[in-house]
């Protein structure tokens, strides 16, 4: 069995994954690089949409080319992650930006709003790209390479709507069953989901707001520095303290914007997406459970049939197997997945100390010297006798 | 979660009645004079402000006219703005004559700082609102103009009605710096941002900015439940975010002492204008005298002479009742001499009054100039300090916390 999991002629199945672990992506085995960006915004009769370029480098054989540049819409996106989430309902496929922002939003094409999606939505390639299965698909090679008449002719192609329809029937009845006897390690996992999801969700909203404090706290404090600009103007002893204390302020002003930056760059967008992927979790565990319970339904019924027990201890056998690969791979994908998550959050917190750590260094260095100018004024002026 | 420290609140409270510092009597009593009068009643809309506030007679209010302006804004641009009238008359009596007691210009933004500087010192209490700011409304221009005529009107009007309802509002009416908004044109700027209003609300806003980290200690320590691996780390990480958010109670301590000083720099303009109105009575006190004096010197002149120019009421009765006799008119000159030796010493003392006065309160001023001077020195001095200090604690939680989050 080939270990290495970019080599291309490595099997896709997921039997092959049992005694795979993969922990970071080593950059130099990268062999596909994607980047998402130039929004352009589109308007036609019926609706307005944004398109983003979608760029993609690659040595792989089984790309026609080493370039692509295709243009793709939100929808696109959708489309991808709805096939992927099909093709490996037990995999956790990396979560997409929210479809709209729910509170505060009047235009829904803010620069800010556009550029937060796009940043996600670049993430979201890179991390399928990163994933030992899911960079084979050949529904992101469609989606990377494939120009607007040949994508919408693929998405026409696999189950028709009415056997869609069929399944989600069959789901709904099954989810109303429940599954009988989960397996002691997957309950185990959802209760840490539970409890992850309610803690991220959490850690989210902590960091909006600081991120609104902190920008409100800019907003006051670059009034300040010219206050006492203004103020050193009406004074003559004090003018030039004055002065000093306002290009200080000045200065802490612009160390404020860039620890703002730094926050909506590198961790606000870390955290929502472990947000995201907390929901996304939920759906796996309960794609997973359905799974299951479509087994145990068959096995429930062969017990009580007569006939055509050859079938159905047929289907059952395939129904065990599909069990079997389902929960190898979510197991597999797990580990992965809480890797990942520790380095993501540990770095995006570290990061943040860091950035902090130099706002608070940058003041620091202005409020020093100028107390070092003061006290050389000081020494050159002569006494003052105090009341 | 965002409530501003306690000891903050408490500190930067609306400037009270009395000045700073024990200058000279003359100073206090000149103040003291305004401190004193009538009471009146409030009534519903009307014009006149209550009892017990810096009047302390009726008043009335208006913004009598607008008036296009150019000058030169903070960036040195050129840029045309409308001033606005605003002039305050007393009433001494009711349906009394009304005498202009002060008249300045100001423009909206002057207004808007009034408007800010009120809303920050008086939280709970909803202060009356401003006429809008553009001409955002006017449907048949094809441009918001605000140098339109109806606008301009329009907002005059608006303007006036802000005035008399913060006027006639019982607490609101209190404050100096209204008062000083009505009374005094040049300079009131550079007072109301002395308050520290301003300072009052990035207090406010950095105090909400620890507390909140304060909410990561919790989560990261819940969390940390979960987590064989990162537990230690988060929970440790958790800690330092507790330590971060606790550190501004210290420093907003530290806050408050430059808040104080920045008052009382307030103190120093009100005493000034004091001491010019003390010596503006004492001028017209002095005039009344040398006027008095004049007319019985003249008085005593025409007596002695004979000839009458000015109205008396002795002149009168004597030409109705038949002239009086020479030792008659011999009492009236010799009263009318003593009157107007002791009126000349009186005038003499006045005099040297009046100049004494002006010497010492002129000094006294200037004492309190190199006082104030110094004060704000210390003061800023020790904002630069706190902010040092603040700074190496910033350093200090954070590298701490980097560590935790590295270990993870």
């Amino acid at each position: 069995m080939d270990m290495n999991s970019l080599s291309p002629t490595m099997p896709t199945s997921p039997l092959s994954m049992i005694n795979q672990v993969k922990f970071e992506d080593e950059p130099d085995l990268k062999d596909l690089f994607i980047t998402v960006d130039d929004p352009e915004s589109h308007v036609t009769t019926i609706e307005t949409f944004i398109t983003y370029r979608v760029a993609t480098q690659t040595s792989r054989g089984e790309f026609d080319s080493s370039e692509f540049e295709v243009r793709r819409r939100y929808q696109d996106f959708l489309w991808l992650k709805g096939k992927l989430e099909e093709a490996h309902p037990t995999l956790i496929i990396p979560p997409l930006p929210e479809k709209f922002v729910v509170k505060g939003m009047v235009e829904r094409f803010n620069d800010d709003f556009i550029e937060t999606r796009r940043r996600a939505l670049n993430k979201f390639l890179n991390r399928i790209a990163d994933h030992p299965t899911l960079t084979f698909s050949e529904d992101f090679k469609v989606f990377l390479t494939a120009q607007a008449g040949e994508l919408s002719s693929h998405k026409k192609q696999g189950p028709g709507l009415l056997s869609k329809v069929g399944q989600t029937v069959r789901a709904v009845a099954l989810s109303m069953r429940g599954v009988r006897s989960r397996p002691e390690e997957f309950t185990e996992m959802n209760d840490f989901i539970e409890t992850f999801s309610q803690k991220i969700n959490l850690i989210d909203k902590i960091s909006q707001r600081i991120y609104k404090e902190e920008r409100e706290y800019f907003d006051e404090m670059k009034e300040y520095g010219p206050i006492h600009a203004l103020w050193s103007e009406s004074e003559e002893d004090l003018a030039d303290m004055l002065g000093g204390v306002a290009s200080c302020l000045d200065r802490c002003c612009q160390a404020t914007e860039r620890r703002l930056c730094g926050l909506s760059e590198a961790l606000l967008p870390v955290v929502h997406e472990y947000v995201l992927y907390s929901e996304m979790l939920m759906g796996v565990m309960r794609r997973r459970d359905h799974i299951q319970a479509e087994l145990e339904s068959k096995a429930e019924a062969l017990t009580y049939k007569k006939a055509d027990t050859d079938l159905l201890t047929e289907e059952i056998g395939k129904l065990e197997d599909k069990v079997e690969c389902a929960n190898t791979a979510l197991r597999a994908d797990w580990e992965r997945w809480k890797q990942n998550m520790r380095n993501d959050i540990k770095s995006a917190f570290a990061d943040t100390a860091e950035r902090n750590i130099h706002y608070y260094e940058q003041c620091l260095a202005t409020w020093e010297s100028f107390l070092t100018a003061q006290s050389d004024l000081y020494a050159k002026e002569p006494p003052e006798d105090k009341p | 979660m965002e409530q501003a420290a306690p000891a903050l609140e408490r500190l930067l409270q609306p400037a009270p009645l009395e000045p700073l510092g024990h200058p000279d009597a003359g100073l206090e009593a000149a103040v003291g004079e305004e401190a004193e009068g009538a009471q009146d009643e409030e009534g519903p809309g009307d014009r006149t402000m209550t009892e017990n506030n810096f009047w302390l007679k009726k008043i009335e209010i208006s913004v009598s006219e607008a008036e296009k302006r150019t000058g030169r804004n903070a960036m040195n641009m050129q840029e045309t703005y409308t001033a606005y009238l605003v002039e305050t008359r007393s009433v001494e009596h009711n349906d009394g004559p009304s005498v202009l007691t002060d008249s300045l210009w100001r423009r909206y933004s002057e207004f808007e700082l009034l408007r800010n500087y009120l809303l920050v010192y008086y939280p709970h209490i909803v202060v009356p609102p401003l006429p809008e700011k553009r001409a955002e409304f006017i449907w048949h221009k094809l441009s918001a103009d605000n140098m339109d005529p109806d606008f301009v009107e329009r907002r005059r009007i608006g303007l006036e009605n802000f005035l008399l309802r913060v006027a006639s509002h019982p607490i609101l009416c209190r404050d100096r710096i209204f008062y000083l908004f009505l009374t005094q044109e040049g300079n009131w700027k550079e007072i109301v941002n002395e308050t520290g209003f301003q300072l009052k609300r990035v207090a406010d806003r950095l105090y909400g900015v620890y507390k909140v980290h304060g909410n990561y200690g919790r989560v990261f320590s819940e969390w940390s439940a979960i987590e064989k691996e990162m537990g230690d780390g988060l929970q440790s990480a958790g800690h330092h975010m507790d330590v971060y958010a606790s550190s501004i109670d210290d420093i907003l301590e530290d806050e408050e002492h430059y808040a104080d000083q920045l008052k009382e720099y307030l103190f120093y303009a009100e005493a000034l204008r004091a001491v010019c109105r003390k010596h503006e009575l004492m001028q017209y006190d002095l005039e009344m005298a040398a006027q008095d004096l004049a007319s019985k010197k003249q008085q005593c002149e025409e007596l002695s002479t004979g000839t009458v120019r000015t109205f008396s009421l002795k002149g009168m009765t004597t030409k109705l009742f038949g002239q009086e006799t020479p030792e008659q008119r011999e009492a009236r000159i010799k009263v009318l001499e003593e009157q107007i030796s002791e009126g000349e010493q009186q005038l003499k003392s006045k005099n040297l009054e009046g100049r004494e006065f002006v010497k010492n309160a002129w000094a006294d001023i200037e004492r309190f100039k190199e006082q104030k001077n110094r004060d704000l020195k210390e003061a800023l001095i020790s904002y630069a300090v706190m902010q040092i200090s603040m700074c190496k604690k910033g350093i200090q939680v954070w590298t701490n916390a980097k560590e935790c989050f590295s270990k993870m």
